[in-house]
């Protein structure tokens, strides 16, 4: 038993004191900083900020992120801020700080307001937090050229790290799809496909047919599933990174998912060897006409080592089990969605909901309906109405307000709907459960009524 | 080694895009594996909006003679005619209030777009009682919404002005009098000149763009012929109609807001009728005749969801029977039993859910303009 742990930790030692190329993180470093320019200049451009963190009169908050509040008219700032710090990272300037800056703008950003979660976002979150703790400007970059040094070799762990954290969420978006509904049954694609029919030449055609629906989900499961592992090998690599390519810009085209596909096109990069990296930086270099030489130094040293391996080992260990928390919760995943997001559950399931909230005088009986659009955007809407925490956070938003205009012993309750992957609306939340007496926790929710279908699998 | 992966990526592109080219060789132009949108949009034009907006042209017509007669010879039989002739306009446009859409949409109206001329109600009294006064009204402007349509119209045919004791008063012994002859002039000229521009716009440019707008985005004709139903059903019959007046909105109820308050009984008749425009609508009846062409309900079947529509129909047909069971004034029932009213708006609601989340999934009605991964 002892010799089994020895062993364990001897090659975790072996393995931890490999050193690689520098040049794929570098590149990898340079892309995600010039995409992430890109989406901030991208959202701002079509307005965005405007209407989803400024106009609203309320955002949906994160559970013990209340504090995180809009900033109004200052929110312009902080985009600004969270661009040039991409932009920073981008040329590797004082890389170490801009990084820090871009992963707690950003993050600040997506925690403003929940309505606007996107699984995309918390990716960007997340390997930027990886990223504060690598050597990303060790070689071709600016800091480079401040410090009058660069590396041409860096820990193998840290390019790995980005490779495993892409890897996980292929491979949990993979599982993801393993479900009845998913595999069995076509949906939800079965609903989005058809509806491109002013798709030219496929749009009439494919998209209708019944065993593209299935031969589209079983292949897109498979895709998920396989990708990090053709990607790791070098004998299917090309093959590999053009299935990634020819995905993401099929999805690009049938689904509206902005940025997505071009983050994770370039991001599979990373998986090619040190050569190919190098290349590109030549030929960067050649159009920049860099002509900056320096102390190149072999091997690139890492500073509190220590405790950087254990956040990144703690890091990693969080994001293989967050996925499978739903288990901890009875009744359907995709119906009470507790446990739903931060799992790569991407593009999985087509969920539509009406929710109308009845303000009611429990001493008079006396009650109103409330037009929701008086309090949310549409966007809003479509959100709280299909996820029961947004449903609660709502109906208190709704009691203290009306509390606030002077009415009395206020009691909330909802009548809600919800469709899911096709089947006919079910009632979602026991209308006579008082949801301004609710409180939010990490426990069950047991006033979300029971999904009446059963959905198999993972 | 590299060149084989090449090829072999080359050959799964390859593929999808033979798969495609090649089917769409082989079948005729429309093909059967796809739902024909163009048939519906066609069968809505010509079948259903246009004639109901011909009708409503007729009838407006009509309800100008019988003004005309009446502002010549103030009797209270040519008041009758002119209101059997409003009772008959109304009731006519029932089957248009639905539809927001070419040049009806452009004239603005906040919320309720063209139907801010027509009929919003509750009327703003004063204000028809002051442009009576002293001429100063433009119904134009925003702030006349409320005051013009058939509820004005219905106010000077069988309301109560200032002090007087009958409705026909107002025209002759009413200082305002002829204040009142000319707003009932000017609210009719309104409604025509409005309802001749979007007749004429359909029967010109407007249908060719409507027939031609068949793609899935947040402007194409039918996402918002979806939009517009929906809205009609659940904001203008089921709201305006039944539960605003029943006070599920409001601490109380408000029978004042009730449709075709002054003339009391015919709200339960102009509901039903409502109704009947939007059962109709949805399952492609025709106007005029009984026929039954492309439609939501089609729609629905060609995507193999036969059991929404059983679903939708029955409730359509619940909620009818709810609403046969009132009085056939609606202030009196709010007043008597007020549950009857919401037990009407109850049945509603209940197609409201099939039409609003059951419906837009099926059709995947695109209504975003934002990025999303389905969460």
């Amino acid at each position: 038993m002892a010799t089994f742990f020895y062993t364990m930790i001897f090659n975790l030692k072996t393995y931890l004191s490999k050193t690689t190329h520098a040049a794929p993180l570098a590149v990898f470093r340079m892309c995600f900083g010039i995409i992430m320019c890109f989406s901030i200049m991208r959202f701002w451009y079509h307005g965005w900020i405007e209407t989803f963190y400024i106009q609203p009169k309320f955002h949906f908050s994160y559970y013990g992120f209340e504090w995180v509040k809009s900033l109004e008219n200052y929110t312009y700032l902080l985009f600004l801020i969270c661009g040039l710090a991409s932009l920073f990272v981008a040329l590797g300037f004082k890389y170490r700080m801009a990084i820090i800056t871009f992963f707690l703008s950003f993050t600040y950003i997506e925690l403003m307001d929940k309505t606007t979660y996107l699984n995309h976002y918390y990716f960007i979150s997340l390997l930027s937090f990886l990223m504060i703790f690598l050597p990303a400007n060790a070689t071709f970059s600016l800091d480079n050229i401040l410090k009058k040094k660069s590396y041409e070799y860096i820990p193998k762990w840290t390019t790995d790290s980005v490779k495993l954290l892409l890897g996980i969420v292929y491979f949990y978006a993979g599982l993801a799809k393993l479900n009845s509904d998913w595999l069995f049954r076509a949906q939800p694609l079965k609903i989005w496909l058809p509806s491109k029919y002013d798709l030219p030449l496929i749009g009439d055609t494919l998209m209708q047919q019944n065993w593209f629906h299935f031969a589209m989900s079983w292949s897109g499961a498979l895709y998920d599933l396989s990708i990090p592992f053709l990607l790791s090998y070098k004998r299917t690599r090309v093959f590999a990174f053009i299935l990634v390519v020819v995905f993401h810009v099929f999805t690009r085209v049938l689904f509206p998912i902005g940025m997505f596909p071009f983050i994770m096109i370039v991001s599979a990069l990373i998986f090619f060897d040190a050569n190919f990296h190098q290349k590109i930086i030549k030929i960067l270099k050649r159009i920049f006409n860099s002509k900056t030489s320096f102390q190149s130094i072999e091997m690139c040293k890492t500073h509190f080592k220590k405790p950087v391996l254990i956040i990144i080992g703690l890091f990693f260990c969080i994001q293989l089990f967050v996925p499978f928390r739903y288990a901890l919760y009875p009744n359907e995943l995709f119906w009470t969605e507790e446990g739903y997001r931060f799992s790569w559950r991407v593009m999985l399931m087509e969920k539509m909901g009406i929710a109308t909230f009845k303000i009611v005088n429990a001493k008079t009986g006396n009650f109103f309906y409330v037009d929701n659009k008086d309090f949310l955007t549409p966007l809003q809407e479509k959100q709280m109405s299909s996820q029961p925490d947004f449903i609660l956070e709502y109906a208190h938003y709704l009691g203290d307000h009306f509390k606030s205009q002077g009415h009395k012993n206020i009691q909330v309750f909802v009548e809600s709907y919800v469709a899911l992957n096709g089947r006919l609306s079910q009632p979602f939340i026991d209308k006579n459960v008082d949801l301004y007496a609710e409180k939010e926790s990490f426990k069950p929710k047991h006033w979300i009524l029971p999904f009446k279908d059963d959905i198999k699998g993972l | 080694m590299k060149m084989k992966k090449f090829f072999l990526g080359l050959i799964l592109v390859g593929f999808i895009v033979a798969c495609s080219s090649s089917s769409s060789d082989d079948d005729p132009k429309g093909g059967n594996d796809n739902f024909d949108r163009d048939a519906l949009l066609i069968n809505v034009a010509d079948n259903i909006i246009i004639p109901a907006f011909e009708d409503l042209q007729v009838k407006l017509s009509a309800l100008d003679a019988t003004k005309s007669t009446f502002v010549d010879d103030k009797s209270q039989t040519n008041l009758d005619a002119l209101s059997d002739a409003w009772l008959e306009a109304y009731k006519s446009w029932q089957y248009v209030e639905m539809f927001n859409i070419g040049k009806a949409e452009e004239r603005g109206g906040k919320e309720f777009g063209f139907v801010s001329f027509f009929n919003i109600h509750p009327l703003t009294v004063d204000d028809v009682q002051n442009g009576a006064k002293n001429g100063n009204y433009d119904l134009d402007s925003g702030n006349f919404h409320d005051a013009q349509g058939f509820p004005a119209l219905d106010f000077l045919i069988h309301g109560l002005a200032d002090s007087d004791a009958n409705a026909i008063d107002k025209f002759t012994s009413n200082t305002s009098n002829a204040g009142y002859a000319d707003y009932l002039t000017d609210v009719i000229a309104q409604m025509m000149t409005l309802n001749n521009s979007y007749l004429s716009d359909w029967k010109g440019n407007y249908r060719s763009t409507f027939i031609g707008g068949t793609g899935n985005t947040a402007t194409s004709s039918l996402n918002k012929i979806v939009n517009d139903f929906i809205f009609y059903y659940e904001k203008l019959l089921r709201a305006k109609k039944i539960g605003t007046p029943a006070g599920n909105f409001s601490n109380m109820p408000l029978p004042e807001t009730v449709e075709a308050f002054y003339k009391k009984d015919v709200s339960k008749d102009l509901a039903l009728i409502g109704l009947n425009a939007a059962q109709d609508f949805f399952n492609g009846k025709a106007y005029k005749g009984s026929s039954n062409g492309e439609s939501f309900k089609t729609y629905l079947e060609f995507l193999d969801r036969a059991d929404l529509v059983t679903l939708i129909n029955t409730r359509f047909n619940d909620a009818r029977q709810k609403i046969k069971v009132l009085d056939s004034n609606f202030v009196t029932q709010i007043n008597t039993d007020n549950t009857k009213m919401t037990e009407a708006y109850d049945a509603l609601q209940l197609a409201v859910v099939s039409l609003k989340i059951d419906m837009v999934q099926a059709f995947d009605v695109n209504l975003d303009f934002t990025d999303n991964d389905g969460d």
